[in-house]
This record gives structure tokens, C-alpha cells and sequence, in this order.
């Protein structure tokens, strides 16, 4: 008769006992993110019918939403918006964290992060109204123009899809800041000596060594501000005025106005399609322990 | 640039960056706040009541402060709000409660039939209601009852038309639908994003009005002129959205907005006015009324009773909220107040007018789609 090895079986019971107490977690997301999702998977194959929601299986909800050519339009422009706000975002949160890493003394880099974490202390409501006083007709923008000359009446900042991503730029370049930052002060100074040694000069330098290692903190933040901001409805409403239709505002008249979950579900099904692929594009340098 | 009206850490882990704010750092310091936090609300002061609270599902309007606190002195217990905006929405949120968790639902009375079809809301005392008091027309609206039975207890009305800077804007132009569409005021008008109001104001300007309109004529005669209105416009927004373009000079006119909208401001802004439109202003008409899940109607009707009351009546009226006509005649408001609201011109107006009701569940979808198709347009 086989005798079990001792160690090998203290091993199998801690490995048994690990197992467990990863449960919680796993029950966790399964509860709060897998279900919700597959929750409103099956709802977006239900009707509402006469004001009833009916749980017949159909593709309703699906047609409706390819047939309808200005749905679809709302859909690439929320992609579209998203992608403009997240190269912007890039362009301009890098610099800023390259500064804070390299440029800015040890001592004074954690105050100068938390100066740039300044504009999440307020309400995100408030920013977005306080952005439509800044781009109005009298706002500070168009009375500096005018009164030194370089305009001869008021510009139309306000209610444009520039004033749209202009906000989220505003509300997203810290989070890519602070991704970009934290992965940038993992990079070992050595790795850029070596290249100066080598005789690269130091755009050489962050074409080569930099900007290649500080690929997953730009993957991570990328992601996180595609899927905020496709999937935000207030900005647009607020600063775009309305004047170009995202999905989720869509989504919003489905669920605020008609009670209709199904159609609701059906478009958010859509913009989950669309993160899912912005993921698989950014998964080769989306690696969070980098972060 | 004119006043605006008051209304109403991260850290990503980072193992190498020993002096910034740590995860463990972050969770002690969230721990301190959220415990502090926790610790004040324990020992604030609370007030105690007598188990006669109620939930109250309404408008911004009736959550005034001094509204409420009448309504908890009626009842002896406390008022828990909710706001909604649209009947659409309140709907919505009562379909997503438990039973009981609403007692009073401020409806629109024109939208009081509709709702007691689902039976959400019960038949009411007519004969508790002091139909006397309120002004000419209120209680002969043809939605007031419903197959004779009565479902809310109407308490404050007004209308929508355009509010305007009227330093920008000539009053005679804001007497007529056709100021939607005038080439003049292009790019000068911001849209209320409520739905059925705009195409009940769209149609009353075309010659339909809002209880004729079917999923054909809005096909063939409204769609083409709210096209032209969103192009005629610069913005669609919320109330707060449409009120700061015209505070910020952005835009000149409100399209569904009226008394209730500016009425609060005009007496600090006089270049702000408001005009219903002479083919007929599209009325709104608030109402009280009971859940039928509700164990405290009592307290309910205790409540209807107080909102009707002078002091009611003047509260609500004049809400920190939004400003409208009271239905009671004896309302005691200030000569100012009576001005701002047109108290002597409500029985000519009243006649011309109106009421916005929700559609059938096919109109209101068929709204919905060409709404979702104006704000891609």
C-alpha cells in the first residue's frame, strides 16, 4: 500500500487552506461585478411592452439599436470622445509626470502631488458647472480675448464637443498623472545612466529607455480614463449642451424617462463591448503591479 | 456677467516611493475620517419622533424647508424625501421600492389618471378637498377626476412657455411659438431637456394641442419644426444647465421655461421675464397623493391638508426651490409676489391653457425615439 508523503500532504492542506481564503474575494466580484454583468446581459434580451417589463427572449432591443441610425451615431461619438479625451489626457499628464518624478526634489514631490490631486476634492458637478461659467460668452476666456484685441466678439467656447473634452481632460489628466508618476519612480536611474554612458543623448535616452518602461503606467491610466469617459453622461450634457448625443445620455432617457431597462441594458451591452476590445488592445502592457 | 443664482488619493500602490501615502497609511487615515465621521453622527443630536414618519416622493419644490417643517409639526414625525424630476422617473423609482416604502406621492395632476391605472395611487375624499378656495378652473380640468373618482389633491400650477433676457429678447416675439424657430434668435436659445414639454410646446405652435398628439402627427407634423427648434438652438440642458447660459449671457431664451424658472430671480434681476404663448400656454399642475401601499395615510392627508393651508400655500408658492401659483385664492403672498407671479392675469391665461400630460405608453415611446433623435441631431 502507497503511504502519502507527509510533507506532500501538509502541502496539499496549506494549499487547500490558501484556496479558501481566497473564497471571500471571489464571492465578492462574483456578487458585485459578474453578476450585475450577467444580470444585464439577460435583461438586454427582454422587452418592455405597454410599459411591462416581459422576459420573452428576443433581439428586439438589438435591432432597434442597429437600425436606428442616430443610435449608432451616438455610439461612435461616445468612442470617439473617449479616445480624443484619452490621447489628450496622455499628452498632457506625461510631461507633467515626467516633472514630478525627475525634476521635482524628493522633498517636495509629495506636496506637489497632492496640489495636483487638489481638483478631486471638489464635487465633480461643481467642476462641470464652474467650466461653464469659464467657457461662456462673458466667461474669463472670451473677456481676456476680447480686451486685449485678439477677438472682436465672444467666441463660441461653451456647448461644443471641444468644451466637452476640455472637462474631462480636466478631471482625468490627474489619474493618468498618478499613473504615469508612479510607475516612472520605479524605473532605476541606472537604466538611464547606462544609456548617457553609452553616449545617448537624453531625448535618445527617453525615446529608448524611458518611455518603454513607463508603457503599463500609460496602458493602466489610458484604460481607466477610456472607461470612465465613455461611459459618462453628465459632461457632455453640461458642457457639450447637448448638442451631440453619447450613449450613455441614450441610456439615461431609456432608464430616467421610458423605464425601459431592456433597451438600457442592450446599449450598455454596446459600450461593454467597447471597453472589452480598448482592454485587449492595452492588455500586452496593462500590468497593475506596476502601478 | 450677471449673478448666478446659489442653489440650490489615491495613491497607486507604489512600493518604491517609501515617503508618499502608503496603501496601509491611506487605510489608517480613511479608517480615522470614516470612524470620526461615524463617532460625530452617533453623538449628534437627533430628534425623536413619535413613529409617525412618512416617505414623500416629489418635485424640488415641495422640499422646502419650511414646508416640511409644517408637515413634521402636523404629523409629529419626520418627512423623508426624495426628489425626482418627470413623471416618468418617479415611476420608475417606486416600481424599484419595496411596498410601503412610499406614503405621499406629489404627482402631476394631469398624470393622476394615468397612474392610478397602475394602482400605485388610491381614490381620495373629494369631499376634503376645498375646491371653494381654489382659484376658477382647477377643479374643471378634464383630468381632475378619473372615470368620477378623484386621485390627487391639486396645490401649486404653472406653465411652460420661454423664459428671456428681455434686454436681448422683444416681448412681443415671446408672445408666439413661431419665437422657437425665428432666425433671429439662432444660437441664442437653450432647450429644457424635458421631452414631452418641448413637443407639447412644438405642437401648440403648429396648431396641436398636447392631448391630440398621436404617434402619426408626431411623425408628420412636429419632427420637422423640433429639428429646426434644436437647430435653432445652442444647448439642451437640465434646469440648472439652461439657467446658467442665460445668467452667463450664453444664450438669450429658454424654451420651456416660465415662471418657474425665473420667477425666484426676478426680483434681484430685472432683466429676466417670462411670456406664455398666445396660441396657449401648456399648463403643469401639481398634486398630492396617497400610495396605496402606504401604513400612515393619516399622516398623509395631515400633510394635504397643511400643504393647502395659507401658510402652505405661501411656502410652496415661494419655494427656495422653483416659484409658481398657489391654488389657494387666499394665499397670503406679498403685492410683489402676486406681481412677479401675474395673480390678476391667471383667470385669462388659466382659459388659455393647455395641461401637459405624459402620453400613452405608445406616444410617450414614440416621444422618446424622436427626442433620442433630436439630441443626435
Amino acid at each position: 500500500m502507497a503511504v502519502p508523503h507527509r510533507s506532500a500532504g501538509r502541502r496539499s492542506f496549506y494549499l487547500n487552506v490558501s484556496r479558501w481564503a481566497v473564497a471571500p474575494s471571489l464571492v465578492y466580484v462574483a456578487i458585485f461585478f459578474a453578476a450585475p454583468i450577467v444580470v444585464m446581459i439577460i435583461v438586454s434580451f427582454w422587452q418592455r411592452v405597454g410599459g411591462k417589463l416581459e422576459a420573452v427572449w428576443s433581439f428586439v432591443n438589438y435591432e432597434k439599436l442597429f437600425k436606428k441610425s442616430y443610435l449608432l451615431e451616438g455610439w461612435f461619438n461616445s468612442i470617439e470622445v473617449a479616445l480624443i479625451t484619452t490621447v489628450v489626457s496622455i499628452l498632457v499628464a506625461y510631461p507633467l509626470a515626467y516633472v514630478l518624478a525627475y525634476q521635482v526634489p524628493k522633498h517636495w514631490q509629495k506636496f506637489a502631488l497632492i496640489l495636483c490631486i487638489l481638483p478631486f476634492w471638489t464635487s465633480y458637478l461643481v467642476r462641470s458647472y464652474a467650466w461653464t461659467i469659464v467657457l461662456s460668452e462673458t466667461g474669463i476666456i472670451n473677456t481676456v480675448l476680447l480686451s486685449i484685441g485678439i477677438i472682436d466678439d465672444p467666441m463660441q467656447i461653451g456647448y461644443t464637443r471641444g468644451a466637452t473634452v476640455l472637462g474631462f481632460v480636466h478631471f482625468f489628466m490627474m489619474l493618468l498623472t498618478l499613473t504615469i508618476y508612479s510607475n516612472l519612480v520605479q524605473i532605476s536611474k541606472s537604466y538611464r545612466l547606462a544609456g548617457e554612458d553609452l553616449g545617448a543623448n537624453k531625448f535618445q535616452v527617453f525615446l529608448r529607455i524611458t518611455l518603454p518602461l513607463s508603457l503599463p503606467g500609460i496602458a493602466i491610466g489610458a484604460f481607466i480614463t477610456f472607461v470612465i469617459a465613455i461611459g459618462d453622461f453628465i459632461t457632455p450634457m453640461i458642457l457639450g449642451g447637448g448638442n451631440e448625443m453619447l450613449l450613455p445620455q441614450a441610456i439615461m432617457l431609456q432608464v430616467q424617462r421610458a423605464n425601459d431597462f431592456p433597451m438600457a441594458s442592450a446599449m450598455s451591452v454596446l459600450l461593454m463591448i467597447s471597453v472589452t476590445i480598448a482592454y485587449f488592445l492595452l492588455a500586452r502592457w496593462l500590468k497593475m503591479d506596476r502601478v | 456677467m450677471k449673478p448666478i443664482r446659489p442653489n440650490g488619493p489615491f495613491s497607486p500602490y507604489d512600493r518604491s516611493v517609501s515617503t508618499l501615502m502608503n496603501r496601509r497609511r491611506f487605510m489608517k487615515g480613511a479608517a480615522a475620517v470614516t470612524g470620526g465621521a461615524a463617532a460625530a453622527g452617533m453623538m449628534a443630536p437627533t430628534k425623536s419622533y413619535a413613529g409617525n414618519d412618512i416617505s414623500f416622493l416629489t418635485w424640488c419644490d415641495h422640499t422646502d424647508a419650511r414646508l416640511i417643517g409644517l408637515y413634521e409639526e402636523a404629523i409629529g414625525g419626520k418627512v423623508n424625501v426624495k426628489s425626482y424630476e418627470g413623471t416618468g422617473s418617479a415611476l420608475a423609482t417606486i416600481e424599484q421600492s419595496q411596498p410601503g416604502d412610499w406614503d405621499m406621492f406629489m404627482c402631476d395632476f394631469q398624470d393622476t389618471g394615468m397612474v392610478s391605472a397602475t394602482g400605485i395611487i388610491d381614490q381620495l375624499d373629494d369631499s376634503r378637498v376645498p375646491w371653494d378656495g381654489m382659484f376658477e378652473g382647477i377643479q374643471a380640468q378634464p383630468h381632475a377626476y378619473t372615470n368620477g373618482k378623484l386621485y390627487g389633491v391639486p396645490d401649486k400650477f404653472g406653465y411652460y412657455g420661454v423664459a428671456y433676457n428681455k434686454d436681448k429678447v422683444d416681448p412681443e416675439d415671446a408672445k408666439s411659438g413661431a419665437i422657437m424657430y425665428d432666425p433671429k434668435y439662432k444660437g441664442r436659445i437653450a432647450v429644457y431637456d424635458y421631452y414631452f414639454v418641448i413637443m407639447q410646446l412644438v405642437g401648440i405652435s403648429k396648431g396641436i394641442i398636447p392631448a391630440d398628439i398621436t404617434v402619426e402627427n408626431l411623425e408628420s407634423v412636429i419632427r420637422e419644426p423640433l429639428l429646426e427648434l434644436k437647430a435653432n438652438s445652442l444647448l439642451t440642458g437640465d434646469i440648472l444647465t439652461t439657467l446658467n447660459a442665460l445668467h452667463t449671457e450664453s444664450v438669450d431664451i429658454i424654451v420651456g421655461g416660465a415662471e418657474w424658472s425665473v420667477a425666484l430671480d426676478m426680483a434681484n434681476s430685472p432683466w429676466l421675464d417670462y411670456q406664455y404663448f398666445d396660441e396657449g400656454a401648456l399648463m403643469w399642475n401639481e398634486a398630492l397623493s396617497i400610495v396605496s401601499d402606504s401604513e400612515n395615510k393619516d399622516a398623509v392627508w395631515d400633510c394635504i391638508d397643511t400643504t393647502l393651508t395659507p401658510d402652505g400655500q405661501r411656502y410652496l408658492a415661494t419655494s427656495d426651490c422653483y416659484w409658481a401659483m398657489p391654488v389657494m385664492k387666499n394665499t397670503p403672498l406679498t403685492d410683489d409676489e402676486k406681481a412677479i407671479l401675474r395673480w390678476d392675469e391667471q383667470p385669462g391665461i388659466l382659459a388659455n391653457s393647455y395641461p401637459s400630460t405624459m402620453g400613452t405608453p405608445d406616444v410617450d415611446a414614440a416621444m422618446i425615439d424622436l427626442w433620442t433623435e433630436y439630441l443626435a441631431s
